[in-house]
């Protein structure tokens, strides 16, 4: 029962918001902020008083594998049910979730002045559409939160957001990023149907079952197929280099809590669907599959890189870095070691922390400055308080300074894929130091450099500090002590390890070394 | 065969239908009185949706002509639902009409007549004589608002056009007995069974060009934005919804009946007729500016949608016809309501256009927030009844392994998206010096705003809890295979 609350909340929530309005802008705002505490309290509760360490090895059985289950019957024709469970994985994305949450309610308290509780009735159903995302087990379940979590942030997108120049307005930019996800959303219903029905076939049974399912045989030519149509779908929200149009735009347009939403927890859950479900199903195919992702993780690396280089906007630079870093992500799932899958969480995690700290601080950038274009910034290191400091932190985590989790996270993908993959972590490596480049640049132009004006701006307040800082206290708590972290999700990445098959024997010795 | 007491009570809901239709007509006659006249048509409609329950219990039953089974029972409960909520609507459309207004109500009545008559034939002679009924009350009621230059054009354009494809379809039905000496939908399957002569076929083809046209399946269609867009606002609803779905049954029940229909030519025709109708009706409604228009276009693409059940014909087919209907009657009820009743009442051409619906969440919010829940269900996403429907198209092509119609379903949803959107997002655009609220502040209690908000309702609770509705579907579907066996 409390998964399903899991995922109520920010719904009653939402709609309570919608209604607080009624009793002035502020209720909205406090609602949702208590919303989502209560969300992350939940999680954090579930998280110290249950156990999500590492089975003995290679027993992983059926009944071990979730800490939570809920489940009851919701569509029998298809032998679909509303399936909720919950392992160390989908319980550190749901705290994550519920941490970004309350960072962005936080961030939005001044930005947003218009429809207060409508923003955050759909600011607080994206989020109940994550959690669902990440609870769900039952395929048809996953792919109904999956699209349902689309039309709040196409609201957000288009109501709330900023509307840029040359044609680039704020619904042009919603329009695109709702057509490139549910599109690519409904190929991978196409794979999931294709897959019962090979079920079906076989059983004559339906079912949307992720246990069921697992155990479908399927020829070499349909499981690539159908892994395909996964892949794509969670390309699409990576995003992978050929299908990444929408985000620059949407993340230069979105209000703050938007962009927040979308670089710290979105893209997330697209990490999440390839390691729960994409590689885990077809586990030969994404196998033969690697190679390609690899390739394609590194194309984005450099491609998120060199672009961000290129950008004004301070939005669309870390849009880019973004691009940059799920690369990374990219390259450490299909290596497949349990390692580099360690690795994966850790820089999601991190990437989530970093991301939204740069996002948020540009958002502050821009109520001080009402603009995001660098070339009219500069020099503003010492007339903003700490602010600049502030960046400073998040720009060194961004590029994977020792110390902060980006570091640890990528240093454990790459070692980690190593062996898999010698020469494409070779060459992403290159990558580091093009992410010392752009995050340099951005600090550079936005914070030094001779100054555009004169005058001081206001400094940091009280809510901005507390928001700063503890991101700041997150991110080197899990860079200097990771260790939690890599427990509670340990079990849950030793099993995808075990589904997509050994890689290499010489995989399971390195998880002593470091 | 004669007809028994049991025939004629298997026939209830017609009958009173029609009884309705001349208490309506004499009391126009007697005396004057819209609101009488409509609570009149309401209470009809309701014993007939009432008496369907008795007449479930007795079917299957097959009388000469018509057969009353679990498709006729599914499609009579869709068409007087629909009856019913454009009467309502219709009562508050015309509510300050000059004109004469008790008449739309006998229209009414005499189409829904038609409809149940179509969707129950077993014989071509029904078929014809329900198409007609259904087809003549049509035009009056699009060209009711006949000063309005559209709405009479409207109306004369459907009769034209209208009036064409049922000479097409007779003279199908002309060649198809010439070949077989039959009308029955049984005599033909059996005289037919041996594989159709060119005549048959021919006749067959005729036939359905003849139905496409109703349907307004690509290339028929050009019509359907016109009309749409023309007629008043309940009129509108009526063809949108009822009419197209009396017919969609009746050619249902012939494709699976009939083999002349099942000929694999005639099913290569159709599916690239229905891929064309994806494709096309969704591209169109691309650049449209009038929600009217727009709506008529995407009616176009969710019927080349429904083809698709058409072509397959196996499996889940019937079922997901079923529920495809369904869901497609709930949500053109919802959005041409939401049309109706921004018109409401009658004051000249109605307000489709575009513009008219900037802003509109901030003057009425719950009438808003039934046209987004309808523009989610047309664009089949999650948590609204829409995507139950195209998960059950989308699933019926996985099964039978029909990828290019899946594909043409996928990409014909994603170009749909993009206009769904579009309208989505310009209700909640805020205007500078708009007004606060315009909406009369009992709009929710009158029937009109019921009808609406209920349509909302049905779509998101089906969306999230869409078990009842399958289960009606398949023992109506169930039923009616029975028979057909």
């Amino acid at each position: 029962m409390t998964l399903l609350w899991l995922i109520l909340i920010p719904f009653v929530g939402g709609l309570l918001c919608w209604q607080g309005e009624r009793f002035g802008d502020q209720a909205p705002r406090w609602i949702a902020l208590a919303t989502m505490l209560i969300e992350l309290l939940i999680t954090l509760g579930l998280w110290f008083h249950g156990d999500y360490h590492l089975p003995q090895m290679g027993t992983a059985s059926e009944a071990t594998r979730w800490s939570m289950e809920w489940q009851v019957a919701w569509i029998p024709r298809f032998g679909i049910d509303v399936h909720l469970a919950l392992d160390g994985l989908s319980l550190v994305l749901i705290a994550l979730t519920g941490f970004l949450g309350m960072l962005a309610v936080l961030c939005s308290w001044n930005e947003i002045v218009r429809r207060v509780g409508f923003f955050h009735l759909n600011l607080l159903w994206i989020l109940g559409g994550v959690v669902g995302v990440f609870l769900a087990i039952d395929l048809f379940l996953f792919f109904f939160f999956w699209e349902m979590m689309l039309v709040p942030m196409y609201f957000l997108i288009a109501l709330w957001g900023h509307s840029g120049s040359e044609g680039r307005t704020r619904i042009r930019a919603a329009t695109k990023f709702f057509i490139y996800t549910q599109a690519s959303g409904l190929l991978m219903l196409v794979s999931i149907l294709g897959l019962v029905f090979a079920h079906h076939a076989n059983t004559g049974e339906y079912s949307f079952a992720y246990a069921t399912l697992l155990e479908t045989p399927l020829s070499e030519g349909t499981a690539m197929l159908l892994m395909l149509g996964f892949f794509v779908a969670f390309a699409v929200k990576l995003p992978v280099v050929p299908l990444h149009g929408w985000l620059p735009d949407a993340h230069a347009q979105a209000p703050t809590a938007g962009s927040v939403d979308l670089a710290g927890i979105l893209l997330k859950t697209a990490a999440y669907g390839m390691l729960r479900f994409a590689l885990p199903l077809f586990p030969e195919a994404s196998q033969a599959f690697a190679p390609v992702a690899m390739t394609l993780g590194l194309v984005g690396i450099f491609y998120g890189a060199l672009l961000a280089c290129g950008q004004q906007d301070v939005k669309r630079l870390i849009a880019y870095t973004s691009i940059s870093h799920m690369g990374f992500v990219l390259i450490g799932i299909y290596a497949g070691t349990e390692l580099a899958l360690q690795g994966v969480v850790m820089l999601m995690v991190a990437h989530a922390f970093s991301a939204a700290g740069l996002f948020i601080l540009s958002g502050q950038l821009y109520e001080r400055l009402h603009t995001r274009d660098m070339r009219e910034m500069g020099g503003l290191w010492g007339r903003m308080g700490s602010l600049p400091g502030f960046s400073l932190c998040f720009v060194a985590a961004s590029l994977g300074m020792p110390g902060t989790a980006n570091f640890l996270g990528e240093f454990m993908v790459l070692f980690g894929s190593f062996p898999a993959a010698p020469w494409t972590v070779v060459i992403a490596s290159g990558g580091l130091v093009l992410a010392a480049v752009y995050s340099l640049l951005l600090m550079q132009r936005v914070h030094f450099g001779p100054a555009k004006g004169e005058g001081r701006f206001a400094d940091l307040d009280g809510r901005e500090y507390l928001m700063m800082l503890s991101i700041l206290a997150l991110v080197l708590l899990f860079g200097l002590y990771p260790q939690p972290l890599l427990d509670t999700t340990g079990a849950a990445m030793l099993e995808v390890q075990q589904l997509f098959g050994a890689v290499a024997q010489s995989s399971t010795l390195m998880t002593g070394a470091p | 065969m004669t007809l028994t007491a049991t025939h004629l009570l298997a026939l209830t809901p017609l009958i009173l239908v029609c009884a309705t239709a001349i208490v309506v007509m004499l009391g126009i006659a007697w005396r004057r009185h819209h609101t009488g006249i409509a609570v009149a048509t309401a209470v009809g409609l309701n014993l007939a949706l009432v008496s369907l329950i008795g007449v479930w219990f007795m079917a299957p039953l097959a009388t000469p002509m018509l057969a009353v089974d679990g498709l006729s029972i599914f499609a009579a409960v869709l068409i007087l639902v629909a009856a019913l909520a454009c009467a309502t609507l219709g009562h508050a459309y015309l509510e300050h009409y000059r004109g004469p207004r008790e008449e739309f109500y006998l229209l009414l009545l005499c189409a829904t007549a038609g409809g149940l008559v179509l969707a129950a034939s077993t014989h071509l002679a029904t078929l014809f004589f329900g198409l007609e009924l259904l087809s003549m009350p049509l035009y009056g009621m699009l060209a009711y608002t006949y000063h309005e230059r559209r709405s009479l054009e409207a109306g004369i354009k459907y009769l034209v056009l209208s009036a064409a494809a049922t000479a097409i379809l007779l003279f199908g039905m002309a060649l198809l007995y010439a070949e077989t000496g039959r009308l029955d939908f049984a005599g033909l399957a059996a005289q037919l069974s041996g594989g159709p002569g060119a005549w048959g076929l021919a006749g067959a083809a005729l036939m359905l060009m003849g139905m496409g046209f109703k349907l307004s399946i690509v290339p028929f269609h050009l019509w359907t934005p016109d009309v749409y867009e023309g007629g008043p606002g309940p009129a509108s609803t009526f063809l949108a919804s009822a009419s197209k779905v009396a017919v969609f049954v009746v050619l249902l029940r012939l494709v699976m009946a009939a083999p002349a229909f099942q000929d694999a030519w005639l099913h290569g025709v159709l599916a690239v007729l229905a891929v064309l109708t994806m494709l096309v009706g969704n591209l169109l409604a691309l650049t449209q500016s009038n929600l009217k228009r727009l709506l008529g276009y995407s009616s176009i693409a969710h019927f080349g949608y429904l083809l698709t059940a058409l072509v397959i014909g196996e499996g889940l087919s019937v079922e997901a016809t079923g529920v495809y209907l369904v869901v497609y009657m709930l949500t053109t009820l919802g959005a041409f309501g939401v049309v109706t009743l921004i018109s409401s009442p009658y004051r000249g051409e109605d307000a489709a256009a575009l513009h008219h619906y900037r802003g509109l969440f901030w003057r009425r919010p719950y009438l808003t927030a039934v046209l987004t829940v309808t523009m989610l269900s047309l664009a089949g996403i999650p948590f609204t009844a829409g995507f139950i429907g195209k998960f059950y198209i989308i699933a019926l092509g996985v099964e039978a392994g029909r990828w290019w119609l899946v594909g043409a379903v996928i990409v014909g949803s994603a170009i749909g998206l993009y206009y769904y959107l579009r309208v989505m997002v310009t209700l909640y655009l805020a205007e500078a010096g708009m007004q606060k609220r315009d909406a009369p502040e009992d709009w929710g209690v009158r029937a009109g705003g019921v009808v609406v908000l209920g349509v909302a309702l049905l779509i998101i609770l089906l969306g999230i809890y869409p078990t009842p509705m399958i289960e009606w579907v398949r023992i109506m579907g169930g039923a009616m295979l029975e028979t057909a066996g």
